[in-house]
């Protein structure tokens, strides 16, 4: 069953405070070498089906309206997933 | 069970003179909220007839005015206010409360929750996103009042200071540089935070308003400070402060056709 997979990251201008923590956080367990993070969410749309350029077009908008809030939000990809099973 | 009937611990009448009960207020619950009862008491402490409206029910049932209480509304799933947004009687809402043409288009009030959820539905500019330190907010907040020409804040004066408890996680106000701009130019910040900034929330706002004046947004929560006994310290005794009270009065004396 093929998924559409919808990455959601907060503006660059917004500054992530969570990411902010998990940077922090970092080197307590170690983790030396990374300068900074930044905390996104993916979502995973499951299609009973073929995914038809309408299919991906009603993700994509769901994506826009929905799923993120554009004064905060950028969509960074909208893309097909085919499950190997 | 409605709010409008189950008196809490320690209930006790509210002021008789002044009771408008022509002014019919619509609190909303939706799968979540928490402050739905606490904002009904504090329509009916103010003089007004507080009407339980449904999240599910699209009918506004008449009401004159409709208040977004505080809470985590679909348990904050998604974004805090975004799942609530699409609630049937969240249709009914922005239109009546968009509504170009109409001479008096419907007084709205989001707190805290509610805030969130009119930025959701774009009555509102700006989003909330997590407070600057990450921590969960729990204390007494003084605002001043900028923007007394609303029908929320008619009976405030301009600049006063007022005290009210504030509680959020998701509390820092964000917008673009341009909305900022224009929002401040308009003078539609409604309150601001006085002394440190609790959030990170841009120019300290707490509260804003849209073109019209009848739809306002505040985090901090007015309906916690209308009771003397249950509000914050004031300097006539603890727990005494009212300030949130005006907020109630001034929609019902505004509703009612004065000040």
């Amino acid at each position: 069953m093929p998924t559409i997979v919808v990455e959601v990251m907060p503006k660059p201008e917004i500054l992530d405070p969570q990411g902010k923590a998990i940077a922090n956080a970092l080197p307590h367990l170690g983790f030396t070498g990374f300068s900074g993070v930044r905390q996104g969410k993916r979502f995973e749309l499951s299609v009973d089906g073929e995914v038809t350029e309408e299919v991906l077009a009603s993700a994509r908008r769901a994506a826009e309206e929905m799923l993120s809030n554009p004064v905060i939000e950028d969509v960074v990809s909208v893309s097909v997933e085919q499950d190997a099973a | 069970m409605t709010a409008a009937d189950t008196p809490l611990i320690g209930d006790f009448p509210s002021p008789a003179e002044a009771r408008l009960d022509g002014a019919r207020i619509g609190v909303v619950t939706f799968p979540g909220t928490l402050d739905d009862r606490d904002a009904a008491r504090a329509v009916r402490l103010a003089g007004g007839t507080a009407v339980p409206l449904w999240h599910a029910d699209q009918s506004l049932h008449g009401v004159d005015a409709v208040i977004l209480p505080g809470g985590f509304s679909y348990g904050d799933y998604l974004r805090a206010g975004a799942i609530a947004r699409f609630a049937p009687v969240m249709t009914t809402i922005v239109s009546e409360a968009s509504a170009q043409q109409a001479e008096s288009p419907l007084p709205v009030l989001g707190i805290c929750n509610g805030f969130q959820i009119l930025t959701e539905a774009h009555l509102l500019p700006g989003s909330m996103i997590k407070n600057d330190h990450l921590k969960f907010i729990c204390k007494d907040q003084v605002l001043r009042v900028e923007n007394t020409a609303t029908p929320w804040t008619a009976q405030f004066t301009q600049d006063e200071l007022i005290a009210v408890p504030m509680k959020n996680q998701d509390g820092q106000y964000v917008v673009s540089a341009a909305e900022l701009e224009q929002i401040e130019a308009e003078g539609r910040v409604v309150f601001r935070y006085v002394g440190e900034n609790p959030n990170g929330s841009r120019n300290h706002i707490a509260g804003v308003t849209n073109p019209r004046g009848n739809v306002v947004g505040l985090m901090p929560h007015p309906e916690h400070a209308v009771e003397a006994g249950y509000g914050p310290d004031d300097a006539t005794g603890m727990r005494s402060g009212t300030d949130g009270l005006t907020i109630f009065t001034s929609v019902v004396g505004s509703l009612a056709g004065g000040k």
